[in-house]
């Protein structure tokens, strides 16, 4: 990895004193490129804080929606696998034009950008997340609820320190893909306007033309989030399982 | 040995149990005393873990009744509560919850299902760790222990809940052979405490010498009956006699 990012940089660097490149606009020692790179820079914020906001709900909401998956009750099973399946085949893309524009016109309800933009991430997000902690939760082992009746816990407390804190460990690589996924899905709310990395780039583009530096830098910029997304996900599953085998 | 004259406290009737089209009991009648000591022992697929598994509700049967200390076990909430918090369970393959140390898969059930306090809790576990001589381990992972080890946590887990009896389906044959006296004896002092205990075992060293009754099963039946030494020296039936003949002579 360390490598990649070596090779990509000197090919840029290389590629940047050709002439045919323009660097000069993302310069941060001249003022314009300064001005520029940070405003690029800033629109970190926002993707950070809907990806962050909407795999929140989405965790819990598809935890809520996998129980009843689990169920014995054919019913309880039907909602699960009704909601999983509407939910994963509508586009995300469509999901945030349908949430921005179309849901006013049904409810009356307009919400403002990041909201909506939070809505239809983390709607679309749940399905997957679902399937996801159906998957751990079936994974744990039999014995496992047996051992807990038998010590007289009620179906909550079983989940919440049994079986959960087991499943969750194993499902954490897929939850760690799963922020990764959400951190690049969100660059599609710009289409309705709100300021993230995406938007700040394609407004730059608008006024310094120079299309190729702005969006590898803006490439840079995903990739350097999700680089540390990664490693902290991979941190905690390293924890976790020491916490066990010791 | 310790017989009363009151009810008994486990009272099974013309249970019957399928799974599909397998029939896994078939009309079983058994009655346990309190403070009694019973081994059941078969071959494999004979049905005696899914008997012991019928008494505290694991397994649900479709024919007959189970009483245990007089309520008939039920789907209804009230019915598995009290089963569960009069039956404790130690499994074959210990089942300890691997994401907890020792001393929080003990504290678990008491301070959730009891309502102790987390005080009150931790001294009853170190008691029981301290009677399955293993109270140094409290601070470990179950994974981190030997298999014997283990298995006393578990045991020590079920008796944090303080039942009044105690399941045991074949608590030492997922063990290495050079664990399995660790786990019987611990087993031999709490039948000496007066513990209501029903054990599947194969180990008929310690069915000798712990067990009031024998029970045999075959095919999902109950085929004998008897007390220990009678069980042993003189078996009535001819599939009980090829049981034992088969076991015991290596």
């Amino acid at each position: 990895m360390k490598r990649a990012i070596l090779l990509l940089s000197v090919f840029l660097f290389v590629a940047g004193c050709s002439g045919n490149w323009g660097w000069y606009v993302v310069d941060p020692r001249t003022p314009t490129g300064w001005i520029n790179l940070t405003f690029m820079m800033r629109g970190a914020y926002y993707t950070l804080a809907i990806s962050v906001v909407a795999i929140s709900i989405s965790v819990v909401v598809g935890l809520i929606i996998a129980l009843p998956g689990l169920s014995k009750n054919k019913y309880l099973r039907g909602i699960n696998r009704t909601y999983v399946e509407v939910v994963r085949s509508v586009p995300i893309l469509v999901l945030i034009l349908w949430v921005f524009y179309g849901l006013p016109e049904l409810t009356g309800i307009r919400l403002n950008v990041f909201w909506a933009g939070v809505f239809a991430l983390a709607l679309s997000d749940s399905a997957f997340q679902a399937e996801i902690f159906r998957a751990g939760i079936q994974s744990i082992r039999r014995g496992q609820y047996e051992a807990a009746q038998s010590i007289s816990l009620n179906y909550v407390d079983t989940m919440r320190f049994v079986i959960l804190p087991q499943a969750i460990r194993r499902i954490l690589p897929a939850l760690g893909n799963q922020l990764v996924y959400m951190i690049k899905m969100s660059s599609l709310v710009s289409v309705i306007g709100l300021q993230d990395l995406t938007r700040n780039a394609r407004e730059l583009v608008v006024t310094e033309y120079r299309t190729l530096e702005i969006y590898t830098i803006l490439v840079l910029e995903y990739l350097v989030i999700i680089l540390i997304v990664s490693a902290g996900v991979r941190w905690l599953e390293r924890r976790l399982q020491e916490s066990e085998r010791g | 040995m310790p017989f009363d004259d009151s009810a008994p406290i486990i009272e099974i009737k013309n249970v019957s149990k399928y799974f599909g089209d397998f029939k896994a009991l078939a009309d079983v009648s058994l009655e346990i005393s309190s403070g009694e000591r019973v081994v059941i022992c078969g071959p494999s697929g004979s049905g005696k873990s899914t008997l012991i598994r019928c008494v505290n509700r694991l397994e649900s049967h479709e024919e007959g009744h189970v009483f245990v200390s007089g309520t008939e076990l039920t789907d209804a909430r009230a019915s598995l509560m009290k089963v569960r918090s009069d039956v404790g369970m130690v499994f074959q393959q210990f089942n300890l919850f691997p994401h907890l140390k020792v001393i929080d898969n003990l504290t678990l059930g008491p301070r959730r299902a009891l309502g102790l306090s987390e005080e009150a809790a931790r001294a009853r576990a170190m008691e029981y760790l301290e009677r399955v001589q293993i109270p140094e381990q409290a601070e470990k992972y179950p994974l981190q222990l030997s298999g014997g080890q283990q298995q006393r946590v578990a045991i020590a887990r079920s008796l944090c809940m303080e039942p009044r009896i105690l399941l045991f389906d074949e608590p030492t044959s997922a063990l290495d052979p050079e664990m399995i006296n660790e786990v019987l004896d611990v087993m031999v002092e709490l039948a000496g405490s007066g513990m209501t205990m029903v054990v599947v075992t194969h180990e008929m060293g310690f069915a000798r010498r712990v067990a009031d009754r024998m029970v045999f099963m075959d095919g999902g039946e109950i085929v004998e009956v008897a007390e220990t030494e009678a069980f042993f020296t003189a078996p009535k039936s001819r599939r009980c006699r090829a049981f034992l003949d088969k076991i015991l002579n290596h």
